[in-house]
This record gives structure tokens, sequence and C-alpha cells, in this order.
């Protein structure tokens, strides 16, 4: 059985939920191989062991964290050269694609981005044009390399060995010549990723005002899940940007989607569609986002998701 | 400073896009075609550039006769020219011939910068800039939302979940904004009278030493094997708030085992 690389998505060896899922996807396509490139193996290990990871090529070179996407691109490549995988997963995040499409131009493959489904024999399913169009496409020159939308496997267990193998790499000076001089971590508090997490709740323009977002975060606390908002929140500087979702932000498929005072104008639409289970609470019985609903509430938000937040929080005690 | 940036002419969202059944590739010509938006913000990004440095912004473009309309758009917003490649050869190419064709284009056009858009709203693949940086062995400056040039020496804002990266280079490079970068300028009347007048070069694959076999559908690395329309979603519940919109949620949440 040849071996599937997945490029573990990690932050200082903090395995993020997208990786479990590669793995488990990798298991029906052949032996997952996990390739940990970094610092923090120590902590990854047995999270990796328990997802079915046979394998595990670590880099754990400080210099790899100094330059922008070519140094893990230089990892993958020399794998893919020296072990012949069946194929390489990675997360479609902003990285993992541009990992994905480098890597294709590196060892001479072709890439497809944005799966949400992979079967056997590298057939990939994407969901394009806002989620309008289900495609089947596939990798027909080299090894197929895909990067994986968040949410689209439900991770499983299968222990494995994890046996460890040290990989070093000499990078090029094309590898560094993009240097990373400085980290800015803007606040995060405690909430999951806006593109892993299973629950999303958004705020759109109906939420009035930045303080007034405070009401979308309790829901979203309450629920443990994620904040979202619309453009027209974003735009306005409600809400920071790196948690718009649609066409021009974040492409997120979890569990629930529940939205506050979004239209659902099309480029919205575009990035959230394939949620699998959507709640709409608007005040215009028209607006469009309820077409697609699974549950919607015609009424003010302010009224609304309040209330929604004691009831979650009184049944959840 | 000599920029090149990249535009792509996309489906507009609002009308309906579609695969082609026959060949299985977007169906550009029912579609009206618009600069993929990220562009915008490359072009005006360019432009600021030039205007600090006293440099030319050249509009490279890969696509059919068509997309000359969105060559036109950004010559008018203050591009000074435009090369564009053209070639019935190159229809369904993928990222992977795409930005083989881009890379030969500016090997032969020369540049000290290359300026994208992160993602273009048709194929959302955000590949293209990274892979012009490998291909062109160059810096890869990535969904920017600041550039500074100083001389030779460029440094960006790389945004990222938790922030943004403070990123170094030498110029020549590859840069590609996120939308928060700038807010794009509208062509005046003025500009658009001028740029029915600016030079657009066409280039066919011939031009660019690119061998016919390795490009289009033919040559591909991928292949859409079928596409389906997606199952409509099934008409939902909605309700009226009459005070307990809340707990409805809450109820529904329940019977469907989330909450
Ligand atoms: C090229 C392009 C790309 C775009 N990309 C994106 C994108 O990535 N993401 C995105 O979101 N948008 C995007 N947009 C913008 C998009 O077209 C819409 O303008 C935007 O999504 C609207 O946001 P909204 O629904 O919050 O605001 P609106 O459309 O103004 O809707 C606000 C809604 O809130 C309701 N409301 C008001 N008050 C209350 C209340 N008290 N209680 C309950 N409901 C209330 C109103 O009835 C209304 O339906 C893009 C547009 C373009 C042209
Ligand atoms: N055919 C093309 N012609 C010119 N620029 C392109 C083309 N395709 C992609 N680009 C550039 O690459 C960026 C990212 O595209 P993509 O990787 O397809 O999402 C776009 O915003 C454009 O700047």
């Amino acid at each position: 059985m040849s071996e599937i690389l997945v490029l573990v998505d990690h932050a200082d060896g903090a395995v993020k939920k997208v990786t479990l899922e590669l793995l488990t996807l990798a298991r029906r396509l052949g032996e997952p191989a996990a390739v940990f490139v970094g610092q923090g193996y120590d902590n990854a290990k047995s999270i990796l062991a328990e997802y079915g990871a046979a394998k595990v090529y670590v880099a754990a070179d400080a210099e790899l964290a100094e330059y922008v996407v070519a140094p893990k691109v230089a990892v993958l490549a020399s794998l893919v050269q020296d072990r012949q995988p069946g194929g390489v997963l990675l997360p479609s995040s902003a990285d993992g694609k541009e990992i994905a499409g480098r890597l294709a131009v590196r060892v001479g493959a072709g890439v497809i981005t944005d799966a949400v489904d992979v079967r056997d024999g590298f057939v990939c399913e994407q969901s394009v044009f806002g989620g309008g169009t289900i495609v089947q496409s596939r990798v027909r020159s080299g090894v197929p390399i895909v990067t994986v939308r968040p949410n689209s496997a439900a991770p499983e267990a299968a222990p494995a060995d994890a046996a460890e193998e040290q990989v070093s790499v000499t990078l090029s000076d094309a590898d560094k010549a993009a240097r990373i001089t400085d980290r800015v971590e803007v606040e995060k508090g405690e909430r999951p990723d806006l593109a892993e997490a299973s629950i999303v709740v958004s705020g759109g323009r109906g939420v009035g005002s930045g303080e007034n977002f405070a009401v979308i975060e309790a829901l979203a606390d309450a629920l443990g899940a994620a904040v979202g908002a619309s453009r027209a929140a974003t735009d306005a500087g409600w809400y920071p940007h790196q948690y718009q979702v649609g066409q021009t932000g974040k492409t997120v498929s979890p569990q629930l989607y529940l939205a506050a005072g979004i239209s659902g104008a099309i480029q919205h639409r575009a990035g959230m569609q394939t949620s699998k289970t959507i709640v709409v609470v608007n005040k215009d019985a028209e607006a469009p986002l309820f077409e697609i609903a699974d549950f919607g509430v015609v009424g003010d938000l302010h009224q609304v998701v309040p209330q929604l937040t004691e009831e979650v929080k009184k049944r959840k005690a | 400073m000599n920029i090149v940036v990249c535009v792509k002419q996309v489906p507009d969202t609002y009308s309906e896009r579609r695969l082609d059944p026959g060949d299985k590739t977007l169906d550009r010509a029912s579609a009206d075609g618009v600069i993929n938006e990220l562009d915008e913000y490359a072009i005006e990004e360019s432009l600021k550039l030039a205007e600090a440095t006293g440099g030319t912004v050249t509009v490279l473009t890969m696509g059919p006769e068509k997309a000359t309309e969105s060559i036109r758009k950004a010559l008018s917003m203050g591009a000074d020219k435009a090369v564009h490649v053209l070639d019935d050869s190159l229809h369904g190419a993928d990222a992977v011939q795409t930005s083989a064709a881009l890379a030969a284009a500016l090997d032969k056009v020369g540049f000290d910068l290359v300026v994208l858009g992160s993602e273009s709203t048709d194929a959302r693949m955000s590949v293209v800039p990274a892979m012009l940086a490998e291909r062109l062995g160059l810096p890869q400056l990535t969904y920017a939302s600041k550039v500074e040039v100083d001389g030779s020496a460029i440094t960006v804002q790389r945004q990222a979940e938790y922030g943004y990266d403070k990123v170094e280079a030498t110029l020549p490079a590859v840069v590609s904004v996120v939308e928060k970068i700038n807010e794009p300028r509208y062509p005046s009347f003025k500009g658009i009278m001028a740029a029915k007048k600016k030079e657009v070069a066409n280039f066919g694959v011939g031009d660019l030493g690119l061998a016919e076999a390795d490009l289009g559908l033919a040559g591909a690395a991928t292949e859409v094997v079928e596409f389906t329309p997606a199952p409509p979603r099934e008409k939902g519940v909605v309700v009226t708030d009459e005070g307990d919109g809340g707990v409805k949620i809450a109820d529904y949440l329940a019977s469907q085992k989330i909450l």
C-alpha cells in the first residue's frame, strides 16, 4: 500500500482538527504518513498516532519557520521524490493552498484545491460557484496534490505506530527569499478557528454597531462557536476583517451556521452555502437567506438572539 | 519601478455561472465578464506604488478575446500599457499551466515587481501568486494587507489567522494583495478616453516559447471527470417571532441533536 503524505497543521505542536480529518481520509487512499514541520512535535505525537499516522516525518530545523511557505514545499518535495507517495493531502488554508501550488510546480504534478471529499483513486469532489455545482475531478499527471476543506470528514480514531523519521532539507536561496521578521498576534480569545469550527454564529448589518456584536459573541460563547460576519459588518469596522464569511472572505462548512441580521447576498452565500444546518434570524421575511434556511425566525435579532443565548445556557447547565 | 499587475477576467458572480457540458470547462462566453474584484485592489496598489516611485504599470492578462474589456478598464484606471496572452490553445488551462504562461510572459516583458489579487472569484484557488514565485525563483510576498518599498527593499504585512507576519525581501518580488489594503479608484472620464489609445501587445504561445502540447485542456494536469448541479436544499421552516423566537430555535437545535 502506498504512503499518503498528510501535512500536519499545527501551532507549536497543537494539532488542528483538520489534520485528523485528513488522516481519516488518507486511510481510504493508502497508508497515512504525517509530515510535521516546525517545533513542538512532542505535543503532537500521541494524537497523530491515535488518528492513524503509521509514520511521521519530522522536520524540526528552526530555520524552516523563518521563511514564507517555501521551506514546507522543500520538505514535501524531498519526501515526494524519495518516497514516491500515492498522494499528498493538505488543509485548504491560505498556507496549505500555497504550499500545494508550489509543490505541484516543483515536482511536476497537478493540484486540486478545496476538495470536500476524496475517494478511492484520488477522485476529488469540489463544490464550486458558491455551492451551486458539484464537480468530480482528478489529477492526471504526477502525484495527486489535494487540499481539503476543514469539516469535510468526521475524524475517526485508528491507533497506529507513528514511527518517527527525521527529515532534513537544505533550503535554496529562492526558498529563503521572503523572510519573516516579526509575528504580530492580534488578541485572540478562546473561540475556535472560524474555518474549523463546527458551529459558526455570524452577524451582519442588522447587528447595528460594533458594540452590539457582543450579542453575537455571547451566543457564540454559549454554543462554543466561532464568530463570523458579513462584509457589510466588516466594512463598517464593526468586526475585524479576518472574520468575514463569503466570496472575499472565509469559506466555512460547519455543522451549524446561524446568521443574524444578514440578508444573504450571493457573495455571502458563496462562503456558507455548504453548511450542514442553516438557521437564520432576520426581521425582514423577504431576506433571501431564508430561502436556504433549515430553520428561520422572522424577528428582531436583539430580542431573539439574547433569548436563545439564555436558553442554550439553561439547557447546557 | 517597473510593475506588472496580473488581472483576470472572471464571470460576474451575479450572472449564472456554469460549466460547458462539452469539454467541462468554465463557460466564459455566456456570462458577463468583469475584472476579478481582488485584482482591482492589485491595480490600485500598483498605481500607488508607481506614483510614489515614478514607475510604470503594465497589465498582464491571460484570457480569451473578451478579456480585452477588462484590460481596457484597468488601463482607464491609470495603468500605462498592457500585455494580453491570447491563444486558443490555452483554452482549458489549469493553474499549473496558467502560471507557466504568466511566468513566461513576465520573463519576456521584464519587471521589478509583480502584483496580483490573492484569489479569483471563479477558480478560488489562491495558488497562482505562489506558483509564480516558485517558477520565477522570487520572494513570495502574498496576502499582503500593506506594502512598503524602499529602494530595492520591500516589506509587507502578510495577513494570517492570528494577525499578520511582517515579511521582508529584495526586489524583484511577487506580491498578492487582500481586499483591506486600499480602496480602488474609479476610472475617470479622462482615464477612459486615454485608455483607448494605450498600447495592448498580444502574445501567442509561440511568442512565449511554450510548447503547445503542454498547454490547454489536453495538457492539463487536472481534469473534471463529471459535474452535476448541487441538489437544492430542502425547504426549511420559517416562523415569526412572537416573543419566543429564541426558545423555538433552541427547540429546533435540540431536535437536530445539535443542542
Ligand atoms: C465582488 C463582491 C464581493 C463580496 N464579497 C462578500 C463576502 O465575502 N462576504 C459578504 O458577506 N459579502 C460580500 N459582498 C457584499 C454582499 O453583496 C452584501 O452587500 C453583504 O453580504 C451584505 O451584508 P449584510 O447581509 O450584513 O447587510 P444587508 O444586506 O444590509 O442586510 C442586513 C439584514 O439585516 C436585517 N436586519 C436589520 N436589523 C435587524 C434586526 N434588528 N434584527 C434582525 N434582522 C435585522 C435586514 O432585514 C437585512 O436583511 C461582496 C460584494 C461584492 C460586489
Ligand atoms: N488568466 C489570468 N490572467 C492574469 N492573471 C491571473 C490569471 N489567473 C490568475 N491570475 C492572477 O492570480 C490571482 C489568483 O488567482 P487564483 O490562484 O486562480 O485564485 C488573481 O487574482 C490574478 O491576479
